[in-house]
């Protein structure tokens, strides 16, 4: 009778507060991750409580809620949390400047070269006014560079995300204050995660 | 003054306005650091940025590009609204010493009184409506000057509060740059509590007048 309850909970960090630092403090990620994250999770558990919703899997909440950007309440807090989970495994310790494998390979084929890949991936991180997110992404099979607003993620538009970096002042506040580009810059030069956006092109490409 | 026509009409209107008070005098409310940064980094950004985007409006119009007028409209929409709104924004607010967080009286008072009960319920929605706003925007005490009746509304981003048929008595920021500094040191509760003590250094004064202006 009673179907299966999936409370979600907050997934911990794939490192140390510490471990980005001097690039992103132990101060952002205590909140970003231990505020603003499980602030997300904590009130999603709250809205889908005794809904149709509180069984699905996180991806069909946010497809399901989306509503074409009429979105139901509870698509905010699903599209948030999953965004940032996405987020925090985007980065490592010692990564960015150009990556080795496969998307090396697509980068070139798709952006041109990496380093018409990082001035897109600026571009777009830099002129999302307001909150969102710059993400790398699959679509059709090609590499792209977007922007969303706010919550919106590329699963909504059935594209597969590779890489994100959040672009809401929360996330780069205590570090770089009103200076995103410069958190830009740095996202790109020495913590991005290419092992693991290498393991998503896998994935993404098994699928096919 | 211009010279011989060939100046730029966008560069000398917009500047940026100069504070009322000092950059600490709002505290504890909102720290001196997030004012200063506020004031001389967003908002002078939001110049800068509006003003070079005019100067591109300008050539695209002497070109005759029709396609570069229409993408330059939402660089100008956003830097313009953000001054716009930011210098609504800095009147709005005073030290408590200049009468920040008196109450209001005459004609805004009992406007207030018949539209929403009292002013602890007038600031109680706003502070719900501010809190519940997904990603960046304002809330606002708006004017419908047509039925002459208040209203609280909720723009985002930068949209002007004239987009939504409203003039602007009242706007509080509630952009993450607004508060966030002070996470760590004063507002646990990070916007809630940026909302509810942000009422000490609100200028009644400066939104009556814009109320009576616009009966």
């Amino acid at each position: 009778m009673s179907a299966v309850v999936a409370k979600f909970e907050l997934p911990p960090l794939p490192y140390e507060m510490n471990a980005l630092e001097p690039f992103m403090s132990k101060t952002t990620l205590e909140f970003h991750w231990g505020k603003h994250q499980r602030a997300y999770i904590d009130n999603l558990n709250k809205q889908i409580s005794g809904t149709e919703l509180e069984s699905l899997k996180l991806e069909d909440i946010i497809t399901k809620t989306y509503g074409g950007g009429n979105a139901q309440p509870a698509f905010n807090n699903a599209a948030q949390a999953w965004n940032h989970d996405f987020f925090f495994h985007s980065m490592t310790a010692k990564g960015g400047k150009a990556p080795s494998g496969d998307i090396s390979g697509l980068i070139n084929r798709d952006l041109g070269s990496y380093d018409n890949f990082v001035k897109e991936f600026k571009a777009a991180a830099t002129t999302q006014f307001g909150s969102g997110w710059a993400w790398l992404s699959l679509k059709d099979g090609k590499l792209i560079v977007q922007k969303t607003a706010n919550a919106v993620n590329p699963l909504v538009s059935g594209e597969t995300p590779l890489l994100v970096l959040d672009v809401w002042e929360h996330a780069y506040y205590l570090d770089f204050q009103n200076r995103r580009p410069d958190y830009v810059e740095t996202f790109l030069r020495e913590l991005v995660n290419w092992d693991t956006v290498n393991a998503r092109l896998e994935t993404a490409t098994a699928k096919l | 003054m211009a010279v011989a026509g060939q100046q730029s009409r966008a560069s000398h209107s917009f500047t940026l306005p100069d504070l009322d008070y000092d950059y600490g005098e709002l505290e504890p409310a909102i720290s001196g650091e997030i004012m200063k940064l506020h004031h001389t980094k967003h908002h002078q950004t939001y110049i800068t940025n509006f003003v070079k985007a005019l100067e591109q409006l300008e050539q695209a119009e002497k070109d005759g590009n029709a396609e570069a007028i229409v993408k330059l409209q939402g660089a100008i929409n956003f830097n313009g609204g953000g001054h716009v709104n930011h210098s609504i924004f800095w009147k709005n607010l005073a030290p408590s010493k200049s009468g920040g967080g008196e109450p209001p009286e005459g004609k805004l008072a009992s406007a207030i009184k018949d539209e929403f009960g009292s002013l602890e319920k007038l600031i109680a929605k706003m502070n719900a409506d501010g809190a519940a706003l997904q990603g960046s925007g304002w809330v606002w005490l708006g004017l419908n000057k047509d039925l002459k009746q208040l209203a609280v509304q909720t723009t985002a981003n930068q949209d002007p509060l004239a987009s939504k048929g409203l003039v602007p008595l009242l706007g509080i920021d509630v952009w993450e740059h607004a508060y966030y500094l002070q996470a760590w040191t004063d507002y646990k509760n990070v916007k809630p509590d940026y909302l509810k003590n942000i009422w000490k250094v609100i200028n009644w004064s400066d939104v009556s007048s814009r109320y009576e202006a616009n009966l």
